[in-house]
């Protein structure tokens, strides 16, 4: 028996097939997982993402505790509501966790990260906090949901009352506390959306309202397709501890300026630059028929040897995508070694796919 | 509930198997399976004259989450397989029974068939996989 968010009765009922998904009973999908993803795509989709734990980083020197402790900048986040993602790297530059923090206001921040390593990032949260003074609450009282597809935020907004003016205005990778509400325009999909938080005891409620009004129960199994296409990483899966945001594809993530700025990880990930990256994180397009899974092998003729880190079958693009992680000389075209099968694949930059438009 | 075919032989591993008129064998997956797998989105099947054992892998189907291998019920030689799967293999999801036949094979014995699952013992197998 695993852990359950207060949508578990609510998904059961829907006939949702349950999963264990880091130690949490989650639904994989309510019957077709492409007819999940499509929903999302073209109109408005719904996930429970109650599992994902919330904690507010709150104290006088919040700033200060997160610039230390985060491989991005939270000194780059200067208006209230802002939204930024970063890495939470250990000394040997491996990934602890992958993150959005939030900026309220100077002496409080809100962070969410994965639900399979809440315990170990809570306690990584405190281990740090020594001489900082900051306080860091885990908001189990909170559930959230993530709506997200072209018509997400104006189905949500619908819903939110005297609120719904205001989260409409949110730009794009802001959150905002409107009443009992924690609307943030930010989400895992590629499309536009918003991530509501609220207390858990009326989650149940705002599920139910938002299926009423047209918006597509999905699963974990679309949330997987959709951040594929949409080039987002997966934390276990695309990196971990034991691997280098600069080997993953997050080179993008991490703010070595100011130089003086001292992170956890700076020293390993700066020596890494000056030795040189070996490996890279890229986007493959299989071009025969079949399907890119994480770890088979990939084969850059005469460069090396590499590996898919996640792969699945694209429903918008109709072909199978995957992130591979490869010596850093690959140039266009690798194989794949698919049950013993070498098969050609095309490298590209993702994303694939962003606002319901294929790109490569 | 899912569907489960008096008429058929199946393997705990949730093939099914129809003996025709002719005395071939056509395998294909239970409508069960079809519904753990979810939505399928590639489907490989064997070659034609290739020999198959029972018990080993025969044909790959595989999901958007997933590829599961799909065993042979009975040795023997694959005679015929359903091309139609690779442009539609969302049709194992729609009639795992009729259009979604994956293969058909020429069986060496007649003793292999008789071995495997009826309705009844299967459904007794779906039914422990639910709890």
């Amino acid at each position: 028996m695993g852990f359950k968010t207060p949508l578990f009765d609510t998904h059961v009922a829907a006939g949702a097939r349950m999963v264990d998904f880091g130690g949490w009973d989650m639904p994989v999908h309510y019957g077709s997982q492409i007819e999940e993803h499509h929903a999302v795509r073209r109109d408005a989709g719904m996930f429970d993402v109650s599992h994902m734990l919330i904690a507010d980083v709150t104290g006088a020197r919040a700033r200060d505790y997160l610039r230390h402790l985060l491989a991005n900048d939270v000194a780059k986040l200067k208006e209230p509501g802002k939204a930024l993602y970063s890495c939470m790297l250990n000394e040997r530059g491996g990934v602890v966790d992958d993150l959005i923090v939030y900026f309220m206001h100077d002496a409080w921040f809100r962070v969410v990260v994965n639900a399979g390593t809440r315990d170990k990032d809570i306690a990584w949260l405190q281990r740090h906090s020594g001489g900082f003074g900051v306080d860091i609450k885990p908001r189990t009282d909170l559930a959230m949901v993530a709506v997200q597809g072209p018509h997400a935020r104006a189905k949500t907004a619908a819903l939110l009352g005297e609120h719904g003016a205001a989260a409409l205005e949110l730009k794009t990778f802001f959150g905002r506390e409107l009443g009992k509400y924690f609307v943030a325009r930010t989400g895992y999909t590629g499309e536009d959306g918003f991530e509501v938080m609220l207390p858990a005891a009326d989650i149940p409620a705002f599920w139910n309202a938002l299926k009423s009004a047209g918006v597509k129960e999905c699963g974990l199994g679309a949330r997987d397709t959709l951040r594929l296409e949409a080039g987002m990483n997966l934390y276990g899966n695309d990196m971990d501890e034991n691997v280098s945001p600069l080997e993953s594809g997050l080179t993008w993530t991490i703010a070595f300026d100011p130089p003086e700025r001292d992170f956890v990880g700076r020293a390993a990930l700066e020596a890494q630059r000056q030795a040189g990256v070996p490996r890279k994180l890229v986007g493959l397009i299989l071009e025969e028929r079949g399907v890119l899974r994480g770890h088979q092998k990939v084969v850059a003729p005469g460069i090396g040897e590499g590996e898919l880190t996640s792969g699945t079958f694209s429903p918008t693009m109709e072909r199978s995508i995957g992130f591979a992680r490869v010596p850093a000389a690959t140039a266009d075209h690798v194989q794949v070694d698919i049950r013993g099968k070498l098969l050609p694949a095309r490298v590209v930059k993702y994303p694939f796919v962003r606002n319901g438009k294929v790109l490569v | 509930m899912s569907s489960i075919p008096a008429d058929l032989k199946y393997l705990e591993s949730h093939e099914w198997a129809r003996l025709e008129s002719d005395g071939t064998v056509t395998v294909g997956i239970s409508d069960h399976a079809q519904g753990a797998l979810g939505d399928l989105v590639f489907v490989e099947v064997p070659e034609v004259g290739k020999a198959l054992k029972k018990g080993n892998a025969a044909a790959v189907v595989e999901s958007v989450k997933a590829a599961s291998d799909v065993y042979a019920p009975v040795s023997g030689e694959v005679v015929a397989a359903n091309e139609s799967l690779g442009s539609a293999p969302e049709l194992v999801n729609q009639d795992p029974y009729g259009q979604g036949w994956l293969f058909k094979v020429k069986p060496s014995s007649q003793d292999e068939l008789a071995q495997l699952l009826d309705a009844k013992a299967y459904e007794k197998v779906v039914a422990s996989e639910a709890h």
